[in-house]
């Protein structure tokens, strides 16, 4: 997966995750993936809903040793 | 900027003297969907937090000028964010639910019951947030501690401020929709831990069975726990008559539902036990006893006093689930259209089997929701 720019959201709590994905994700260009680390177990169902809401695409997602990592491609 | 917070044993007591309050809530539409802080004169806004990271104008029009306001979300994080937010928009009567969901989830609100005979009384642990029941019975320096949750600090803590010592710990089942604090009370407290062997065939660790007929003594006083075996919800369920006056039902019958016989995946075969148990076995009964359950669905089941607890009798003639003489409509109606399982009610049985051995922090997610034991 060709990644634009990966986002360090490890020991954020709820809301910093997503406050930095949206940030992260207005610096990249449409089409392009951001690829996000995170720890807070809230994070996975609000990065979907957030991806969703704002017309991005949550291209996968996979758990490695206590960090979600997500690969939002982001929408037009 | 400081916003104010709400605790969660204040919401809880504007749920209980059915106070108003507007919630906005800020997690996911599922979410809240899903699982919400219920008041009986509670009204409500579901916006996702990250909706509003731009700003709150746009639902300012949609909030009470003069009400309070409580934001809430899972853990109290995103809620002060939003309720900061209002505060600077001009709204002056905001709060943010201190620990959020989470912490409705863990909160546990002891009510005493009644006095019991020789001094002794007996304790319901109301679990506000997730509709869970636990109890202790109290006699005479001695405590014995029934269906507790994973927050056992509070059982501990509470017989220590009662000045008494827990000998005796039980599970009327093995649960399925919230991990059970049991083992690890009876580990600090040297008590000795009773559990159906029926339903702890898979159990990893050391337990005493309790058997249909066991009598158990808390305090020298003859306070009697008697088992009754009550199979239905789980092939083990038990259920206990407590000094002659109240029956601990377990899942097995609730104020206004019955137990579902299938989260342990076998309902086709337990539909006839529960049948069994709820219309011949507490048929025997006294109509007199006070049926204690270990959940509750709905704020209605709560008394004005804060305890779920009503009269054997009384569920014989109000509660639909025992008046339904077809058989094949019972089985019918507890094995079909059933509510969603509770949230990951197997790796709950799992880890109350000791299977698993999940962190703290998993063991709240695992938790997460309302606890959908019953069927209406």
């Amino acid at each position: 997966m060709n990644v634009a720019k990966t986002l360090d959201a490890t020991g954020l709590a709820c809301p910093m995750p997503i406050v930095k994905t949206k940030k992260a994700m207005k610096e990249l260009e449409a089409g392009e993936i951001l690829e996000i680390h995170a720890t807070d177990q809230g994070a996975k169902s609000d990065l979907t809903a957030w991806a969703k809401s704002g017309g991005h695409e949550l291209l996968q997602n996979e758990e490695d040793n206590g960090v979600f990592k997500f690969w939002i491609k982001k929408g037009e | 900027m400081t916003v104010k917070n709400m605790t969660i044993k204040e919401v809880t007591n504007k749920v209980l003297n059915n106070e108003e309050l507007f919630l906005l809530d800020v997690r996911t539409e599922d979410a809240h969907q899903d699982w919400k802080i219920e008041g009986e004169n509670f009204s409500y806004l579901n916006v996702p937090y990250f909706d509003l990271l731009d700003g709150v104008e746009e639902i300012a029009d949609q909030l009470p000028k003069e009400k309070e306001i409580a934001v809430v979300c899972a853990k109290g994080g995103s809620s002060q964010m939003v309720a900061e937010m209002l505060v600077e928009e001009g709204f002056e009567n905001v709060y943010s639910v201190e620990g959020g969901m989470k912490a409705w989830s863990e909160h546990l609100e002891p009510v005493k019951v009644n006095d019991l005979k020789d001094g002794g009384a007996l304790y319901q642990f109301v679990r506000i947030g997730k509709g869970c029941l636990s109890y202790m019975v109290v006699s005479n320096g001695e405590a014995a501690v029934i269906d507790s949750t994973r927050m056992t600090d509070v059982y501990v803590e509470f017989a220590k401020e009662l000045g008494v010592k827990i000998t005796n710990v039980f599970d009327t089942h093995l649960h399925a929709d919230h991990i059970s604090g049991g083992r690890k009370i009876a580990e600090q407290t040297g008590a000795v831990y009773w559990l159906p062997p029926e339903d702890a065939g898979e159990v990893t660790f050391d337990y005493k069975p309790l058997r249909d007929g066991d009598h158990v003594t808390v305090g020298s006083t003859n306070i009697d726990i008697h088992a009754l075996y009550s199979p239905g919800h789980t092939k083990g369920s038990t259920s206990f008559i407590v000094d002659d006056q109240y029956l601990m039902t377990g899942d097995i019958l609730f104020i206004d539902s019955i137990g579902r016989p299938d989260l342990a995946g076998k309902a086709d075969d337990w539909v006839m036990d529960l049948r069994e148990t709820l219309y011949t076995r507490y048929k025997e009964l006294s109509d007199e006893l006070i049926v204690l359950p270990a959940h509750f669905m709905i704020m209605d089941e709560l008394n004005e006093d804060g305890t779920v607890a009503a009269k054997l009798g009384t569920l014989f003639e109000k509660n639909h689930g025992l008046n339904i003489d077809d058989q094949d409509e019972f089985r019918k109606m507890v094995t079909e259209n059933l509510p969603p399982q509770p949230n990951a009610y197997q790796e709950i049985r799992e880890t109350n089997m000791g299977k698993i051995s999940p962190d703290n922090e998993d063991q709240r997610e695992m938790e997460i929701g309302p606890n959908r034991c019953a069927v209406r």
